[in-house]
């Protein structure tokens, strides 16, 4: 691509942010772990894609789901690039960042709301969750729940581990969620599973 | 009906092609805001698309209207390509001579489009049509008669 057209599509996507175009704004970023997928809408973060989920199966997902109104446009993501950045260098213990709940729905839109209000560097189980959220019998969905969290890391589905203290499931897979609670200093080197 | 992919696959598929024809329809110094222009128009209409088999065709009919607007806005139909070599090194496009496109440049819209469309982006018939909004036989008429222009000018 010529660098004119290079020029050209950076004005559009300004453009396009301004006009109110813009309805899925996307970028992906270095962590720890490998790269990370970000998606906002104007509500606030919608996607967190981990490294070991497709970015593309992602994208036609969110294209299908909220809107076609996909580019990719890191400007716009900053701030929570600022914020991951911070959390990974152990700098940051709270997300201040705009969310859209939209991807999960009902008692799985409770759970994960519920796992947003778990501190930095303190885990709940997956029986508390599903109380939190109105059933306290559903334990199976609360897990399904935090095992379909669209906004992973920021909504801290890492720090619900099952009662007795076996770390249960994670989307990004378990050595990222020892790690993850390793760094908050939850778990010691050796993990407790 | 599948679903519309990501919007960013569109502009990844066919930015370089827009860019292309809008730099003969309109020259250097407009394509940059035709170009802007076409995609903020298609992105707009985008999620209303009916069918994504012909996305190439539906941007350049749009992009075409953009250079046909730029050009009222401007008082003066025919304008003069500057530079196009650039252009075609940076495109992988072949590279004619200046009196080439300055004289495609003269040409009539319809026509130079239709040429530009043709010789510029690799279009068959059907989708220089498409692109133009009329019969497949009607640009095939006005490649035609483009070319045998040009080739009076440059004879």
């Amino acid at each position: 691509m010529s660098t004119a057209t290079a020029k050209a599509i950076e004005g559009l996507k300004a453009r396009a942010a301004d006009d109110g175009l813009l309805d899925i704004a996307y970028t992906t970023t270095d962590s720890p772990f490998g790269p990370l997928l970000l998606a906002k809408t104007r509500r606030g973060l919608v996607r967190v894609g981990l490294p070991n989920q497709d970015s593309d199966e992602l994208l036609v997902d969110l294209a299908e789901r909220v809107s076609p109104r996909v580019l990719e446009a890191p400007k716009e993501l900053d701030e929570v690039r600022r914020e991951l950045d911070l959390y990974f260098a152990g700098k940051l213990d709270s997300f201040d960042l705009p969310l859209d709940w939209r991807l999960s729905g009902g008692f799985r839109q409770r759970v994960l709301r519920a796992i947003n209000w778990i501190p930095y560097g303190q885990t709940r189980s997956y029986t508390e969750m599903a109380r939190k959220a109105g059933n306290e019998r559903a334990v199976r969905a609360a897990g399904t729940a935090c095992g379909s969290n669209p906004i992973p890391l920021v909504v801290p589905c890492h720090r619900v581990l099952r009662t007795g203290g076996a770390l249960g499931g994670y989307g990004g897979g378990l050595p990222m969620k020892e790690a993850l609670l390793q760094l908050e200093g939850v778990l010691d080197e050796s993990p407790a599973s | 009906m599948t679903a519309l992919p990501p919007f960013q696959t569109v502009l990844d598929d066919h930015a370089t092609a827009v860019m292309a024809i809008l730099h003969g329809a309109v020259g250097r110094d407009g394509a940059e805001d035709c170009f802007q222009e076409t995609f903020l128009a298609a992105l707009r209409a985008y999620p209303k698309l009916k069918d994504d088999r012909n996305l190439r065709g539906w941007l350049l009919t749009i992009a075409h209207r953009k250079a046909i607007d730029h050009h009222r806005a401007r008082g003066r139909a025919p304008v003069p390509v500057a530079e196009p070599a650039e252009l075609a090194a940076g495109d992988g496009m072949p590279e004619p001579d200046d009196g080439l496109w300055a004289a495609v440049g003269a040409l009539p819209p319809k026509q130079r489009a239709a040429v530009a469309l043709r010789y510029g982006s690799d279009l068959p018939h059907s989708e220089i049509a498409a692109a133009l909004g009329c019969s497949t036989e009607a640009a095939r008429r006005n490649l035609h008669e483009g070319l045998k222009r040009l080739r009076k000018e440059l004879a």
